[in-house]
């Protein structure tokens, strides 16, 4: 049964083909109990849609026929293309008809974010998140349509379809669902690992934060505070608080975000308390203990809902880096029993340091 | 470092502060650094154990470190062979004590190993009953000590005495109870390291596999995982808290908040119900109020026997804040669940066999762990409060015979002068002439007690000489806290001025007014909410842990008792800073982090 638009809250294991990694993986969390801001699923049978009944699909086609991958220019050419010709089609009525009703019940004129959510894109083994463009304080239907639009047609960046052809993943194949979320009026964001990224210990959980949205700590444009939280003490061991000279907010006249200098008092302060770094890491486990494998969570404390329930999670995915190795044993084997003291004895932990 | 100037001072040159002259003569030959050794001791590290002994010994108290110090060694040494580690050798200078472990020979080493496993297996294969054997040699002795007295002489011997041919003068218990006195403690201090040099070994086994598995993992989470929470240590503060929980539900609470003890007591009484908690207070009292707020190595150590406004102060404490509506009691369920929570989510991040290991050795260490903590209360508590009680019936004796003009005299005199003032005291009697004492002693304790004095007012060295590249003893590790870090701290630690660095030995994180206590008597003092700072902490200060917020020692490893009730009691604690005591003022504001050993004073 085809269904264009799925609520967070109802998307089941079948579906996760077709909402792709990040909506399914919210779809989890939600269920879970998790707080997730709430939102639906663009599904790639709408993706499908748009290719076959606007007469996108063959326009794609030709215009890969003509590309050669291994020329820069040719690429991006194509790439130019074909996102014109994405913009150049209506969305199907049905498919239209159905994002508007969903963004409808999530209130009147809701902000939201406008994210790709694409099938191959959070492969624990393909670690090219981020490649399709995210919009965020969207607000009105007519916008947010338009803005799944792009996001669809931001498959196709040259990057992208590098990417694909030189791992064989197919151009058409690839399907895109979309995420539309409600947007996070986020005070802090930020990102949580569940082991150390710079070790791979897990004994540790990881956490970046700093002012407004997480999109600048994602991208590296501030320098986040850096809290180290021991997983199963839940301990802050660690915290480098860092100079955050500028934040992502809302401008919600604009309907968009601005960066904007963070008064001086903020920038050197910490800017989450440590039971707030608590908290975050108490989500990031929880989640590592859903998802049975190290998470990489995006998360934000949301300055619109009330102390206590504020902080929510905009993403889980699988930890990509250290997940891949196979989990060390410690170089020297270990004796029990007697032997083993014996061994502590002649060689005690405090003297090998 | 150069040659030529060592890290730390050598004894030889460290003198004596003014007024302290002579203070060499106060101690046996065998405890100074002796003028002709100079070269041998100048080659060995020596650090202080202020931990134990933070003050400067008076004559006999320093038996207190020749038992416990030579006691441990044996174990080492003669018991267990334990392959890499002899005991530890001590000195006293300037009226402190100071340690420097003995290793074995690497060449040795391999052969002591079949001897150590015969041994030391025997007694893990065999700890339940070779503890309650322990348990059962203890309390007799504590028992016998207890049935010692001592008696002044009579004018003349007894006339059954006479007529039974018994044969012998009232001399003759005088002397022979004092030796039995000093004999019964010192096979005490045996028992006491009977079994904790292996429960250390146990432990570090255990400590060192799980730094293996997770090298970053937190001291105090391998501590953690095998902690009882039920200790016989905590049984003294339990039992307050319970007559607290009594006192309200029997309605005679409001009766004992005021006045004297005895005042007290008689006020409780007289209500409906009083009887029947005068006679639980009176149940506790034997063996729980042996229990001191020192640390049992002082004879000026009080007890709460002998000084029961100190449990009735706390027991104070207890009844407002029940009244106030908070639990004061340990939540034991939670403890032990969160104790089985930890170790299960750290073998989750093990390999199988791996996990199997880590269940082996934790399994051991939990076993043999209890009594690291127990002991504390049999040994220094009870056996000691016992010992010290008998002590100063004696000294009390002898200066209501004129032989010094304070009670505490005996003291200022070593264990062999006191034998020998008995002697002097049967003797004249026997004799009909006239005690020497009385003319001897008082002016030369009073000398001695300027001497002592003098010697406090000046701080012991952290340590002596050059310490080795690293330290590998285990004990000295494990029970000192003493690794090459921390020795590079004692140096460090005076630059930093607004921070100082200390063990992480109790996690958290909080921020507070500083109480900077330097002895027993100031505990009383304590703000609920304050941060406790003190040179050194006893685990009978376990009652004043529910007022505050947090622990900084200047001395103590992981295992120290104040890293151990901290931990208990869920407060966070930083210990072993070296100087936070004398650094911080009460009623500073400062962060104590317990998580990284951090202190900070704020304001």
């Amino acid at each position: 049964m085809t269904k264009f638009t799925l609520p967070f809250s109802g998307i089941g294991t079948a579906d996760h083909a077709r909402v792709g990694g990040k909506c399914a993986s919210l779809g989890e969390m939600t269920q879970a109990g998790v707080a997730v801001p709430t939102g639906f699923a663009v599904t790639t049978d709408s993706y499908v849609a748009m290719l076959d009944e606007t007469g996108l699909r063959a326009e794609i086609q030709a215009q890969l026929d003509s590309t050669d991958f291994d020329n820069v220019p040719s690429l991006e050419r194509s790439a130019q293309a074909i996102q014109i010709r994405f913009r150049s089609h209506k969305i199907p009525a049905a498919v239209e008809a159905a994002i508007r009703d969903d963004y409808t019940a999530m209130g009147r004129d809701m902000p939201v974010a406008v994210r790709s959510s694409a099938t191959a894109e959070d492969l624990p083994d393909a670690s090219f998140a981020g490649q399709q463009d995210t919009y965020l304080w969207v607000v009105g239907a007519d916008s947010v349509i338009e803005h799944v639009r792009d996001c669809w047609a931001s498959l196709f960046t040259a990057r992208a379809m590098k990417y694909r052809h030189d791992h064989d993943l197919g151009q058409i194949d690839v399907l895109m669902s979309v995420a539309v979320q409600k947007m996070v009026n986020a005070q802090t964001a930020g990102v949580a690992m569940t082991l150390d990224p710079l070790t791979g210990d897990r004994t540790r959980i990881v956490i970046d934060a700093s002012y407004g949205l997480g999109e600048l700590v994602v991208s590296g444009i501030v320098t986040p505070d850096n809290f180290t939280v021991e997983k199963v003490l839940m301990e802050v061991i660690d915290r480098k608080v860092s100079d955050k000279h500028i934040e992502l907010v809302p401008d919600v006249a604009a309907a968009t975000t601005v960066e904007r200098e963070v008064d001086a008092d903020r920038r050197k302060a910490q800017c989450l308390t440590d039971a707030q770094v608590i908290a975050v890491a108490k989500l990031a486990k929880a989640l590592e203990r859903q998802n049975k494998c190290p998470q990489d969570v995006e998360w934000a404390f949301d300055a619109d809902l009330p102390e206590g329930e504020n902080l929510v999670a905009l993403q889980s995915r699988p930890e990509t880096v250290w997940s891949q190795k196979p989990i060390e044993q410690p170089a020297k084997s270990f004796a029990t029993g007697m032997m083993g003291m014996v061994g502590a004895l002649n060689n005690p932990v405090g003297s090998k340091k | 470092m150069d040659a030529k100037t060592s890290m730390f001072p050598s004894a030889y040159d460290l003198k004596a502060p003014a007024g302290a002259e002579g203070w060499e003569d106060l101690y046996p030959y065998y405890l100074k650094f002796q003028p002709a050794l100079r070269e041998k001791e100048d080659q060995k590290f020596w650090f202080c154990d202020s931990q134990h002994w933070p003050n400067p010994f008076k004559p006999f108290d320093a038996m207190t470190v020749e038992f416990a110090v030579k006691c441990l060694g044996q174990y080492n040494t003669r018991h267990y062979l334990v392959p890499p580690a002899n005991g530890v050798d001590y000195r006293i200078h300037n009226g402190y004590v100071y340690m420097s472990p003995i290793g074995v020979a690497p060449e040795l080493i391999e052969d002591r190993v079949p001897q150590f496993m015969d041994r030391a297996g025997h007694y893990f294969q065999n700890w339940p009953s070779l503890l309650e054997n322990w348990h059962k040699k203890v309390k007799a002795n504590i028992d016998e000590m207890e049935a010692i007295s001592f008696e002044k002489l009579p004018d003349v011997v007894p006339v059954e005495w006479v007529k039974d041919g018994v044969g012998l003068d009232n001399t003759t218990a005088l002397s022979e109870n004092y030796d039995r006195m000093i004999q019964l403690i010192y096979r005490t201090w045996q028992y006491h390291f009977e079994f904790l040099n292996l429960g250390y070994a146990a432990y570090l086994d255990f400590f060192g596999f799980m730094k293996e598995q997770f090298p970053s993992i937190p001291d105090q989470a391998i501590a953690k995982m095998v902690q009882g929470h039920n200790s016989d240590l905590f049984r003294p503060d339990d039992e307050v808290k319970k007559l607290a929980r009594l006192a309200v539900e029997l309605g005679v609470a409001e009766a004992l908040k005021t006045g004297s003890v005895e005042e007290a007591l008689a006020a409780v009484q007289s209500q409906p119900e009083g009887a029947k908690w005068v006679a639980a207070w009176e149940a506790a009292k034997d063996p729980w109020f042996n229990y001191t707020t020192g640390n049992g190595f002082y004879s000026t150590d009080k007890y709460w026997n002998e000084h029961l406004d100190i449990p009735l102060g706390y027991l104070r404490n207890y009844i407002e804040r029940i009244e106030a509506g908070e639990t004061i009691e340990r939540p034991m369920d939670a403890l032990h669940a969160e104790r089985d929570r930890i170790a299960s989510e750290y073998q989750e991040m093990m390999s199988p066999e791996a996990a199997e290991a880590f269940q082996g050795k934790m399994g051991l260490a939990r076993t043999v762990y209890p009594y690291v903590e127990d002991h504390n209360f049999y040994i220094e508590h009870w056996s000691m409060g016992v010992f010290w009680k008998k002590m100063r019936a004696l000294s009390k004796l002898l200066h209501e015979e004129g032989f010094w003009p304070t009670e505490d005299g005996m003291f200022y005199l070593t264990r062999n002068e006191v034998r020998d003032v008995i002697f002097d005291y049967g003797n004249a009697w026997a004799v009909g002439g006239e005690w020497a004492g009385p003319t001897h002693w008082p002016q030369e304790i009073e000398r001695r007690r300027g001497i002592i004095d003098a010697l406090a007012t000046q701080a012991p060295q952290p340590a002596l000489n050059n310490p080795p590249e690293v330290i590998t003893e285990p004990f000295t590790i494990m029970l000192w806290g003493i690794t090459s870090d921390s020795i590079k701290n004692w140096i460090g630690g005076d630059e930093a001025s607004e921070g100082l660095t200390g063990m992480a030995a109790s996690p958290g994180a909080v921020e507070g007014i500083a109480r900077v206590i330097r002895n027993p008597d100031q505990l009383d003092e304590i703000e609920q909410g304050e941060i406790l700072v003190a040179p050194v902490t006893a685990p009978s200060w376990a009652p004043v842990f529910g007022k505050i917020q947090a622990t900084v020692t200047d001395i103590g490893g992981m295992m120290s008792h104040a890293a151990i009730v901290c931990r208990e009691y869920g407060l966070p604690a930083v210990t072993g800073t070296g100087s936070a005591s004398t650094k911080i003022k009460t009623g500073d504001r400062i962060r104590v982090d317990g998580n990284t050993g951090q202190v900070t004073v704020l304001s």
